[in-house]
């Protein structure tokens, strides 16, 4: 991500200090992660401490600090999700795309996630891709959904 | 502004408003234990050492005295076998964390706190924020401050800020209670990748 558009993201928001989490947001969905590059061009542009955006990047979950790939996969291990196999959905997407949670692959497409709830557990198993989910999975169906991404 | 009254241990106290339950304490003489109350900074809350019991209309809470606004007829209690007993698992918690504290090691034998009581886990910070607080508030240099969070949060240097700064600083180093803060710097010296910190 370039600076630049950092730039252009704080300038929407005026260069307002209150903003700096929807300033972080939104650099997060473009980006998938924030660059320490970004952090400080924020942190002089907003006037806001390094330490203080430190502390909100690392508090919330929806930031990322490191790398991500370019479609995030997350995987319900609920409770509804668990008692219906989600241990098995996620031990086929391990193995689909050769990652663990929490990892990247080295071609940045996917990042496996595993979330406690996703909220819908009638439709249990559960496995949310790019904020599109597929309910009612089974192991065999995961490879017809994570093709189509590129 | 006319004064507000209340009782601390059985005797009577004029306050001023807005000053903490802990100050009223401290203005006729008793001394109410704290670790992360600082003369410098706003009080904070965090370590619960100055655990209290308040009386409202008869009806008993316990607060942390030093964030506690004084009110009028409130009642203080600030040494009973109940308060005792708190402060005495306050401190067996923090002792867990940092068992060589000598500053923890006084107060939990002033209260009969046995270090072995829970399992040890060496995090050795216990969170006070005096660093991350002193730093950001009097020195407003904003070097350290607070990472992650609950079980997990920890305090954490800016490396670039502390190569310049903490040189000719460090006046946060006596005030941390445990030398976490001390052990945080070494390890952020350690890694920080260009050169070592500049000493003059």
């Amino acid at each position: 991500m370039d600076l630049e558009r950092v730039d252009q993201i704080i300038e929407k928001h005026n260069s307002e200090a209150s903003s700096l989490i929807q300033v972080l947001l939104e650099i997060q969905s473009e980006n998938h992660w924030l660059p320490k590059e970004a952090l400080e061009r924020i942190a002089q542009r907003l006037d806001v401490p390094m330490t203080r955006i430190q502390h909100i990047a690392t508090f919330y979950k929806a930031f990322s600090l490191v790398p991500k790939g370019r479609h995030e996969v997350h995987i319900c291990m609920g409770t509804a999700c668990h008692v219906r196999g989600a241990p098995r959905i996620l031990d086929t997407v391990q193995d689909l795309i050769g990652i663990k949670p929490g990892e990247t692959d080295l071609d940045m497409k996917f990042s496996l996630q595993t979330v406690n709830c996703l909220g819908c557990c009638a439709l249990g198993p559960v496995m949310e891709v790019d904020g599109v989910y597929h309910g009612k999975m089974a192991p065999a169906k995961t490879a017809d959904i994570l093709k189509n991404y590129e | 502004m006319s004064p507000i009254l209340l009782k601390i241990d059985g005797a009577k106290v004029q306050a001023q408003e807005g000053m903490s339950v802990w100050e009223a304490a401290a203005s006729v003489g008793i001394a109410i234990p704290s670790l992360c109350l600082h003369g410098q900074l706003e009080p904070y809350g965090a370590c619960r050492v100055c655990m209290v019991e308040v009386e409202v209309k008869g009806w008993t809470r316990l607060v942390a005295s030093c964030c506690y606004p004084v009110e009028p007829d409130l009642v203080v209690r600030t040494r009973s076998t109940k308060i005792d007993k708190i402060r005495k698992t306050i401190l067996e918690l923090l002792l867990a964390h940092a068992p060589d504290s000598p500053q923890l090691k006084a107060m939990g034998q002033e209260y009969g706190a046995n270090p072995n009581r829970f399992e040890k886990e060496a995090s050795f910070c216990v969170h006070c924020g005096l660093c991350v607080r002193y730093c950001a508030e009097v020195k407003k240099l904003n070097v350290v401050g607070f990472v992650d969070r609950g079980t997990r949060r920890e305090i954490g240097f800016i490396p670039e800020l502390a190569a310049k700064e903490c040189w000719n600083c460090k006046e946060c180093f006596p005030l941390c209670p445990t030398s976490a803060l001390q052990a945080a710097y070494v390890l952020t010296e350690a890694l920080y990748a260009p050169h070592p910190f500049p000493k003059s």
